[in-house]
């Protein structure tokens, strides 16, 4: 097979992620916590996890998201974005997030 | 023991019926026919006590699950109730404008399985001419309607040789995921071993390859891979432990812990359409058998990888080691482990290529 590395999306500032088709994310009622849906997991992604998902819309860049969550935080949003980056990074590889 | 908290997922086996018949169906000998299945209101019954009870996740699997014209209703029921679903189908005698439907009743997945990544090796293995292209016209349909997709490669010793092709093939049809998973040998797989067990060797090249395609490939397709435990050194976490947070219900509504559970001969199963949901969660003597750890035998009772794998599949134990507390003999700490190795390694390079098929009613 030929290398495919290329075809990796990379996570920069002016990304725009979003979920993909196969996630969804889920307030379930009965543990009263939100939940990511997806084919085979149901993950359930911590507070800060969380707070970085829902703005994950497909319109807000990376940028953007770092700046709402440094109001959110009262944090440097230097800081957060490196945070961001890596894990949108992360998310994008096991194909949880759109890039 | 008792549940811990709710159930997580189920999967739902709607029908046995099936337009193919894959020698690997993990699917019982004792085929069900179509008078024993649920009708469409248990089914619905089952699936709104099943929201209440908390689950996020249905599979709606078979057999073929298409064969059921209630589909879409069931579909749409789980979805108003926020419920994943996950269709699980061989994509073959799907009708036209089915997925388009399916997507409107608020379908979120589709896993499409391919016998090989060959058209000849489709056919043979599911023994039905022409499902490599039916199954390809499925795939479209599914992407047309806007619906992801996961393929399938059931893999065995037929279609080993076929794992770069159906990573090509992923890539091609668009897919989100791949799902390479070696048969497990429990119903009809077990029944034709000696005829699908691959090779040691071909299996660590497989492993290889696919993890460099996991690398290669991360954020454009994910890869799940999951190795034949015949082979391995430690056993899967079958069902992510018993009863701990899914299990399946057949077609004629028996409720179980995992799809082999019948295999335990002193097991006594409920029936969904009779027993309510949350009563079989909670209650259920076969449920409750092999929950939590209190049941474990040494060596898995003091093992540090107790809470990873749950002392592996409590089937294989009954199949295999004559005893369903025993550790799975896939574990290499299992006093059994070495015959199941000789037993793998006898039956892939024994040549064997009859099957028999999977047909309802050749053992009744
Ligand atoms: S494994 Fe083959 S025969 Fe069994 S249900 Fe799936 S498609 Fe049908
Ligand atoms: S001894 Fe039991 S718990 Fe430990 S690895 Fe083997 S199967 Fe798992």
């Amino acid at each position: 097979m030929t290398p495919l590395d290329a075809a990796r999306p990379l996570a920069k500032a002016d990304s725009a992620p979003r979920l993909p088709r196969h996630v969804r994310l889920h307030f379930d009622q009965i543990r009263g916590a939100w939940a990511l849906l997806s084919p085979e997991k149901v993950l359930w992604p911590d507070e800060v996890s969380l707070s970085i998902l829902k703005l994950c819309d497909g319109r807000r860049s990376i940028a953007e998201i770092c700046g709402e969550l440094a109001i959110q935080y009262e944090a440097d949003v230097d800081e957060i974005q490196t945070d961001v980056l890596a894990f949108a990074q992360d998310w994008s590889d096991r194909m949880v997030l759109r890039l | 023991m008792s549940a811990s908290g709710p159930p997580i997922g189920i999967l739902a086996e709607l029908t046995h019926r099936c337009p193919l018949q894959c020698s690997y169906c993990s699917n019982p000998l004792e085929l069900l026919k179509a008078n024993r299945e649920l009708g469409t209101q248990e089914w619905l019954s089952i699936f709104q006590q099943a929201a209440e009870l908390g689950v996020l996740q249905v599979h709606l699997s078979g057999g073929e699950p298409t064969l059921r014209p209630d589909l879409i209703e069931f579909v749409a029921a789980l979805s108003a109730r926020g419920i994943y679903t996950n269709l699980i189908t061989a994509g073959v005698g799907v009708r036209d404008g089915l997925m388009d439907e399916l997507a409107q009743a608020g379908l979120d997945h589709v896993q499409l399985s391919f016998q090989g990544a060959l058209p000849e090796t489709t056919e043979t293995v599911g023994n039905h001419r022409g499902a490599h292209q039916k199954k390809l016209n499925t795939a479209h349909r599914v992407r047309d309607a806007g619906l992801p997709l996961t393929l399938n490669a059931p893999i065995h010793r037929k279609n080993i040789a076929e794992v770069e092709r159906f990573i090509e093939m992923a890539l091609e049809l668009g897919a989100e995921r791949l799902e390479i998973a070696n048969i497990q040998y429990y119903g009809w797989a077990l029944l034709n071993r000696q005829a699908l067990m691959p090779e040691r060797d071909d299996v660590m090249r497989v492993a290889a390859l696919i993890e460099t395609a996991q690398h290669e490939l991360r954020g454009t397709l994910a890869i799940d891979f999951v190795a034949p435990d015949y082979y391995a050194r430690f056993p899967k976490p079958c069902m992510g432990g018993w009863a701990r947070d899914a299990f399946m219900i057949a077609p004629n509504g028996d409720a179980m812990p995992c799809h082999a559970a019948a295999s335990i001969p002193h097991l006594a199963f409920e029936n969904a359409a009779q027993t309510p949901l949350a009563q079989i969660w909670e209650n259920s003597a076969a449920f409750n058998a092999y929950r939590g750890f209190d049941w474990m035998k040494e060596p898995c009772r003091s093992c540090e990888r107790r809470e990873i794998d749950f002392g592996g599949c409590r089937c294989q134990a009954m199949l295999l080691a004559g005893d369903a507390s025993a550790t799975d003999p896939a574990c290499s700490k299992s006093p059994m482990h070495d015959r199941i190795l000789e037993l793998a390694i006898r039956d892939s390079s024994n040549g064997a290529a009859e099957v028999t098929y999977r047909r309802i009613g050749v053992f009744d």
